[in-house]
C-alpha cells in the first residue's frame, strides 16, 4: 500500500508521471489503443475515431477556457477553419495530409489570434458573446464565400495518403487520429509544465495580478487563443477527413456549445478531464442510439422519441455534472483512486 | 431609392425592434438582479408560445384568455427554474451558471419536440386584421398590434420598478446585495422575483412573435438576436435594453431586405463585435472597476 510520494525536487513536483505505477499503465493505456483497432468491428473503430477528433478538440479548448479562463463559444468555427483549409488545400494542391493538417492547425491559429484580439479589453461573458459572434461569421464566411468553399453545397475531398499509401477505411484513419490525439495531448500536459503554461494558470485564476506579476496579458492570452485554435484545425482537418465531405452545417453552433460541455462534464482545468468529457459526451448519444434499436421491437414508436430524448439527456448531463459534481468526471476519477490506494481505510 | 418601401420595411423593423426590446428588458432583469446570463431566455419564449398554442389551439380557448395564462405558465417555469437550478449554483463561476441555462434550454427544446412534435406550427390568429396605415406607409396588423401591447407591458414594468415596493428591492439589490440584505430586504425573493419578471416579458414577447413568424423547436434561436441587443445596450441598463432592441430590430430587417435574408445575423453580429472594441461595456453599461 502506498499512500503518498515523498518529492523532494522542483522536477519531481512537475514531472508527468510521479510514480513507476503511472508509467506502467500509461504503457498498458497504449497497448490497448494499439491492439483496439484489430480487435474491434467497424462501428467501434467509428467511434474510435470520433472519440479521438473530439479528444484534440476539447483538449484545445480546455487550454483556453480550463486553464486560461477565456470563455469561447467559437470552437466549432475553429475546427471549420481547419477542415475547410485541409479540404481546398487537398483539392487544388493535393499535398500528403501532414502537411495539410499543420497548415489547417496555423490557418485557425492565425483566425484564433485574430477572434482573441478584444480579449484584453473585454472579459468573461462579453468575451464569449465576442467570440459567439466570430463563430456566426466563420458561419456566414463559409456559407457565402462560393469560390473558395464551395457555398452551401461544401466540398469534398479525396482520401488522405502518404507514401502511396490511401487512408480511406475508419481502420487506417485510426491511425492518423489516435496516435495524433495521444501525442497532442502529451504535448498539452507540457505546455503546463513551461512558463508558458504557468503564465496562463496565473492568467486565470487573477488576470490582474498576473499583469502585476510581469506577465503581459496580451501577449499570453493571444498565445492561448492560437494554440486552442490550432488543435481545433487540426481536429477539423481530421474531421475533414474522416468524413471527406465539408459543409457549412457540419459545424453548427450547438458543435461551440458540445465541445464546451464536454470541457465542463470533464472537468475545467484538467485534461484528463477534458479527455474523459469528450469521450462521454460522445459516446451517450451513441449508447441512446442502441438503447432505441433495442427497444424498437417493443415500442414501435421508440425512434420517433429519440432526437428529443437526446436534447433532454444533454441539458440535463450538463447541469447535473454543474450542480452535483461541479470539477466534473475527473473528481470521480480521483475520488475512484483514492477509495483502491487508501483501501481499506476510510477515504 | 424607393422611400416608401424604405419606410415600410424600417417601420416593421422598429416594431420588431420593440418586442426585442421587450425580450432584453427580460434579460437585463434577470442580469442586474442575480448577476446571470439568461442563455435559455429563446427557450422560455418558445415554451410559452407552445402553452398559448395549446390553449388557444387545442382546448380552443378565447385567445385572450389563452394569452395570460400561457404568459403565467412562461414566468411560473422562470420561477422553477430558478429555485431547482439557478438557487444551487450561487456562488459558482459566471461561466458554470451560463452553461447551466444552456443545459436548460436544450431541456426545453426537448421537452417541446416531445409533447408538440418538431413540425413546425402556425398560431391561431388573434389579433386584428386591418391593415393599419401611419401616413401612406403600410403595416401588417400582427406586427403592429404586437408592438402595442409589447409597448405596454414595457410602460407598465417601468412605472412598476420606478415606485413599486417590489422594484425598489430589486433595485436595491442590483446595486448592492449585502447592504440591500442587511436593511431587511428578501434577497432570495428578490432573485426569484427577477426570473419570473423576466420570464413574464419575454413569455409576452414569445406569443407575439410566434405569432407573426410561426412556431418550431428552433426558434429559441431569436434568444441570440437578443444577446446582440443586451450587449450592445449595456448588460445592465434597461435604457439600454430599449434603445439597442429598437436599433437592432430595425437593423435585422434592413439588412434582410436589402441584403438578402442571410446577411441578418452577421450584419447585427458587427455591430456588436464594432461595439464591443469602441465601449466594451456596451452603450450604457456600467463599467466595473476591478482591483487586486
Amino acid at each position: 500500500m502506498r499512500i503518498g510520494d515523498a518529492k523532494q525536487s522542483y522536477e519531481a513536483d512537475e514531472a508527468i508521471w510521479t510514480t513507476s505505477t503511472q508509467k506502467l499503465w500509461f504503457g498498458l493505456f497504449l497497448l490497448i489503443l494499439l491492439v483496439f483497432p484489430f480487435m474491434a468491428d467497424s462501428y467501434l473503430l467509428y467511434l474510435g475515431c470520433l472519440v479521438g477528433i473530439a479528444v484534440i478538440s476539447t483538449t484545445g479548448l480546455n487550454i483556453l477556457t480550463g486553464f486560461t479562463g477565456l470563455i469561447s463559444l467559437g470552437q466549432a468555427g475553429f475546427m471549420g477553419v481547419g477542415a475547410y483549409t485541409v479540404a481546398w488545400l487537398s483539392v487544388n494542391t493535393g499535398l500528403p495530409f501532414p502537411i495539410t493538417l499543420v497548415l489547417a492547425g496555423l490557418m485557425a491559429a492565425a483566425v484564433g489570434i485574430l477572434v482573441g484580439l478584444p480579449s484584453l479589453r473585454v472579459k468573461g461573458l462579453y468575451l464569449a458573446i465576442a467570440t459567439l459572434a466570430a463563430g456566426v461569421f466563420l458561419h456566414f464566411i463559409f456559407a457565402e464565400w462560393e469560390s473558395v468553399t464551395g457555398g452551401m453545397g461544401g466540398l469534398s475531398l479525396e482520401p488522405a495518403h502518404l507514401f502511396g499509401l490511401s487512408f480511406q477505411s475508419d481502420f487506417m484513419m485510426y491511425f492518423i487520429i489516435v496516435p495524433l490525439a495521444v501525442l497532442m495531448v502529451l504535448a498539452a500536459a507540457n505546455v503546463f509544465r513551461t512558463r508558458i503554461g504557468r503564465a496562463f494558470i496565473a492568467i486565470r485564476d487573477r488576470d490582474i495580478s498576473a499583469e502585476i506579476l510581469g506577465i503581459d496579458l496580451l501577449r499570453y492570452k493571444l498565445m492561448s487563443f492560437a494554440l486552442s485554435s490550432f488543435y481545433a484545425g487540426v481536429a477539423g482537418g481530421l474531421f475533414a477527413y474522416f468524413y471527406r465531405v465539408v459543409t457549412p452545417e457540419s459545424f453548427p453552433l450547438s458543435m461551440s456549445i458540445f465541445y464546451l460541455a464536454a470541457v465542463i462534464v470533464g472537468g475545467m482545468g484538467n485534461l484528463l478531464g477534458g479527455i474523459l468529457g469528450a469521450a462521454f459526451m460522445t459516446l451517450v448519444p451513441e449508447a441512446l442510439k442502441l438503447l432505441t434499436a433495442a427497444l424498437t421491437p417493443f415500442y414501435p414508436n421508440a425512434p420517433v422519441f429519440m432526437s428529443p430524448m437526446l436534447e433532454i439527456i444533454f441539458g440535463a448531463l450538463i447541469v447535473g455534472f454543474l450542480i452535483f459534481e461541479p470539477h466534473g468526471l475527473a473528481e470521480m476519477w480521483h475520488r475512484i483512486r483514492r477509495f483502491f490506494r487508501l483501501w481499506p481505510f476510510k477515504n | 431609392m424607393d422611400w416608401i418601401f424604405f419606410g415600410e420595411i424600417s417601420l416593421a423593423g422598429l416594431a420588431m425592434g420593440g418586442l426585442y426590446s421587450l425580450i432584453a428588458l427580460g434579460f437585463v432583469i434577470i442580469y442586474k438582479a442575480t448577476r446571470v446570463i439568461n442563455f435559455a431566455i429563446g427557450e422560455i419564449m418558445m415554451f410559452a408560445a407552445y402553452l398559448f398554442l395549446a390553449f388557444a389551439g387545442g382546448m380552443e380557448m378565447s385567445a385572450w384568455i389563452a394569452l395570460p395564462l400561457a404568459v403565467i405558465g412562461g414566468s411560473l417555469l422562470g420561477g422553477v427554474i430558478e429555485k431547482t437550478m439557478i438557487r444551487p449554483m450561487l456562488g459558482e463561476s459566471p461561466i458554470s451558471v451560463v452553461m447551466v441555462t444552456i443545459g436548460i434550454a436544450s431541456i426545453l427544446v426537448g421537452l417541446v419536440e416531445f409533447i408538440w412534435t418538431a413540425d413546425p406550427q402556425l398560431l391561431p390568429s388573434f389579433l386584428p386584421r386591418e391593415p393599419v396605415f401611419i401616413g401612406e406607409l403600410y403595416l401588417a396588423p400582427k406586427i403592429a398590434y404586437g408592438f402595442l401591447i409589447g409597448a405596454a407591458l414595457l410602460i407598465i414594468y417601468l412605472l412598476y420598478f420606478r415606485f413599486s415596493r417590489g422594484g425598489v428591492a430589486l433595485r436595491a439589490t442590483a446595486s448592492d446585495q449585502a447592504a440591500a440584505y442587511s436593511m431587511g430586504i428578501n434577497v432570495r425573493r428578490v432573485f426569484n422575483m427577477a426570473w419570473v419578471f423576466g420570464s413574464l416579458a419575454a413569455s409576452l414577447a414569445g406569443v407575439l412573435v410566434a405569432a407573426t413568424g410561426g412556431l418550431s423547436p428552433q426558434f429559441g434561436i431569436i434568444g441570440l438576436s437578443v444577446l446582440v441587443v443586451v450587449i450592445v445596450g449595456g448588460l445592465d441598463s434597461i435604457l439600454g435594453a430599449l434603445i439597442a432592441g429598437v436599433f437592432i430590430g430595425w437593423l435585422e430587417t434592413v439588412a434582410g431586405a436589402y441584403l438578402g435574408g442571410e446577411y441578418r445575423m452577421p450584419a447585427t453580429f458587427l455591430v456588436l463585435a464594432v461595439i464591443l472594441v469602441i465601449r466594451p461595456y456596451g452603450l450604457f453599461g456600467t463599467h466595473e472597476i476591478e482591483r487586486v
